[in-house]
């Protein structure tokens, strides 16, 4: 084990968790509103609008995500139709086509988690809020959103440890985000197991830190639950 | 052709995922400190960095750990691991760590007092782990391990990186080669959509028949 | 607790068993490694055996060696670290002979030799600004390639190359166009995916491979500009090989020798490519 070499590889491949993080956020962010998106479509009572967005989940959580990264970036890239319209722009950049697919992907995850969620709150608080004079938005926005976001933060808090995760298949692209940049350094290198342990850290930290703010947001979320100790 | 040995890829890894999942759940239940700290080392490892670097680490380290194992018993020389194993391996040991929460939940969500009755009844340890926990806790995992096996079916995918001829690899070459990445990427992912509707068809009955004791509400 | 774990290696070992045993002093079996996308010199057909010119050239050797050969598909990112673990005892991937290289394995004698092009878009203003009134530059001739190269970065600047991860055309950008941006693909197959859809605006490459490359899209692409040799587009292709094994590079570079004399390597390339593409 080459410990000198794995400490100096530390700053170039650092070099690439601002891409990392741009991707993880980037996609959580854009994938928590397309979750919203589709969970209220899924709730929506119309019978057609409701068999489309359990399409979308269901394709979604039924392929890899590498299949969904190659389909976006290399399959959509194939026809001129794309190439000439005014999407282009985006898709021609591996980063979008990144963050594209990782927000699909998460989206449809969340969505099963928020539409969960949201089932999950007691009818009684509902109709008590109807009772009490609220709208059925101002209930949904009052009542029921804020309760369902407590519910599923434990759940959240696995799909953004998976995000994080998910960003390294981003190198498969050309992306040179810290799975990238590893797969780089071996390549002048060799040294396949240093370099994959030092990267194999950087996520394990990462994933510590995401873990740490779901809690404390949990904790921040529960302050009912506090006043009891 | 692919989709054949991804199959046999992911049942392989399932299979022995759930016997790491078990010894898992078992370590983190014991009351041996050690066996607690080493099992939550495993699982928080290997649930915590990305599938990709575990596969490409056991690709590269595997034989080298498996030809130490061997030298241990005695038999010099090197132990070759082919992508096959590598793969299983690799898979199994992520999925075996989703499995040992998954089983750790169900082992404890057996009541206590169900136990106490079997011992009451007489029954010996060997007996009330074969007739009560076992089947108990297979009832209560079964769902969580509908979900861990998706994982494992989409991970099987990473495996294409150890240039084991699976659906992905095949169907990588195969869109390189043609210039039709759509319609071969495409394919792929109506196999693996298939895929996972058959199993999760299959996970459903099998949870009917595990809950056919039960009572319904 | 440890008859668990006693039972578990058995079982891991009897699971490799079958594996075990090569490695032997005596060779009696070569596992060769090659990547499988990169024709003409290596390809996988629709069973996802290895094909191609180095498959028939390896084949020839392993006769002339008395050795029985056995073919593994490793991607080429992972060329070289595979053949250190062992997982195969020489590699044949088109896989050019550079000090960089030298350092981490050895190679044999080289078996074939091929300069670097670039290519662009038919339509691609490119394609005349990379037409540098020079047929073939030689790295190695400086006074003569200073000017090319100074003209080539001109042209370059502000485009975008694709080229296959660690490979000497990647050693190349690193070293001559470092102002120019360059995406790294896997496969050289992808990068010509990205050239076709406009994602970069060349690519850079052993020369029948690019060319086989622009075969798939007739029409479409075009090589463009002088072929690159010497420096570091190195010294030919040759076979690599672990270090402690220079018994098997000596079998190699007498089996190769043998190849090139009695024309067996002119043969197959003609066959394969079109051309001889043996070291002068």
């Amino acid at each position: 084990m080459n410990w000198q070499l794995m400490w100096d590889s530390l700053p170039r491949m650092l070099g690439g968790l601002s891409l990392t993080l741009q991707l993880i956020v980037g996609s959580l962010a854009l994938g928590a509103l397309v979750a919203f998106g589709v969970a209220l479509l899924r709730l929506s009572g119309n019978r057609v609008v409701e068999t489309l967005a359990a399409a979308y989940v269901f394709v979604f959580r039924g392929t890899p995500l590498l299949v969904q990264i190659f389909l976006v970036y290399y399959g959509l890239g194939q026809f001129e139709f794309i190439r000439e319209s005014i999407l282009w722009p985006f898709l021609r950049e591996p980063y979008w086509c990144a963050i594209l697919a990782l927000t699909l992907n998460t989206g449809a995850y969340t969505s099963e988690v928020l539409r969960g969620a949201i089932l999950s709150v007691p009818q009684g608080q509902v109709e008590a809020a109807r009772a009490c004079g609220m709208s059925r938005a101002l209930a949904f926005r009052r009542i029921v959103l804020p309760v369902a976001i407590r519910q599923m933060l434990p759940a959240y808090g696995n799909e953004v440890i998976l995000m994080v995760k998910a960003t390294s298949l981003a190198s498969t692209i050309t992306l040179m985000e810290v799975t990238g940049i590893a797969r780089r350094m071996i390549a002048q290198t060799f040294a396949v197991f240093e370099l994959f342990i030092v990267a194999g850290a950087i996520y394990l930290v990462l994933n510590f830190v995401a873990t740490r703010l779901i809690k404390f947001a949990e904790w921040r979320l529960t302050p009912y639950l506090r006043a009891r100790a | 052709m692919g989709t054949a040995m991804t199959v046999a890829v992911a049942v392989s890894a399932f299979a022995f995922g759930i016997l790491v999942g078990s010894l898992g759940a078992s370590a983190k239940l014991s009351h041996s400190l050690a066996l607690n700290v080493v099992a939550d080392i495993y699982t928080t490892v290997v649930r915590g960095i990305p599938e990709l670097l575990v596969i490409y680490l056991l690709f590269f380290g595997g034989s080298s750990v498996a030809t130490s194992i061997a030298a241990a018993f005695g038999y010099d020389g090197r132990v070759d691991l082919n992508a096959f194993t590598i793969g299983v391996l690799a898979v199994g040991l992520i999925s075996g760590a989703y499995s040992t929460e998954v089983i750790r939940g169900a082992v404890q969500s057996v009541p206590f007092g169900q136990i106490e009755a079997a011992r009451a009844c007489g029954m010996s340890r060997w007996l009330i782990l074969r007739r009560v926990l076992v089947p108990q806790t297979l009832r209560f995992a079964l769902p969580g391990l509908g979900n861990v096996w998706q994982l494992t079916l989409k991970d099987t995918a990473l495996v294409s990186v150890t240039a084991l001829a699976e659906l992905m690899r095949v169907t990588h070459l195969a869109a390189g080669a043609t210039r039709q990445p759509f319609l071969f990427y495409g394919t792929a992912a109506v196999l693996y959509l298939l895929l996972t509707t058959i199993s999760t068809a299959l996970f459903n009955r099998a949870e009917i028949s595990a809950n056919r004791g039960v009572r319904r509400a | 607790m440890k008859k668990i774990v006693s039972a578990l290696a058995l079982g891991a070992m009897m699971a490799v068993a079958a594996a075990g045993a090569a490695g032997a002093k005596e060779w009696k079996t070569v596992r060769i490694g090659s990547e499988g996308a990169y024709p003409p010199w290596n390809a996988t057909d629709t069973s996802g055996k290895l094909i191609g010119f180095e498959i028939d050239l390896a084949n020839d050797l392993c006769k002339r060696m008395k050795v029985s050969c056995e073919f593994v598909a490793q991607d080429w990112d992972g060329i070289i670290p595979a053949l250190q673990q062992g997982k195969y005892d020489a590699i044949m991937s088109a896989m050019t002979i550079t000090d960089e290289r030298r350092k981490v394995i050895d190679f044999s004698a080289p078996y074939g030799t091929e300069p670097s092009v670039f290519a662009v878009l038919t339509d691609s203003p490119l394609g005349k600004a990379l037409n540098l009134g020079a047929d073939r530059i030689d790295l190695n001739d400086q006074a003569k390639a200073k000017p090319v190269l100074d003209k080539l970065a001109e042209a370059l600047k502000g485009k975008s190359v694709g080229v296959q991860v660690s490979t000497i055309q990647a050693d190349f950008m690193d070293k001559h166009l470092s102002k120019v941006t360059m995406r790294t693909y896997d496969k050289i197959d992808n990068a010509g995916i990205d050239l076709n859809s406009g994602r970069v605006d060349a690519m850079f490459g052993d020369r029948s491979v690019v060319e086989a490359v622009l075969k798939a899209t007739p029409g479409k692409m075009v090589v463009v500009g002088p072929n690159f040799i010497g420096g570091v587009i190195g010294e030919g292709m040759g076979v690599g090989l672990r270090k402690d094994t220079a018994d098997l590079k000596a079998m190699f570079d007498k089996a190769i020798g043998e190849a090139l004399k009695d024309g067996t390597v002119k043969k197959l390339s003609t066959q394969h490519f079109g051309y001889d593409i043996s070291p002068k």
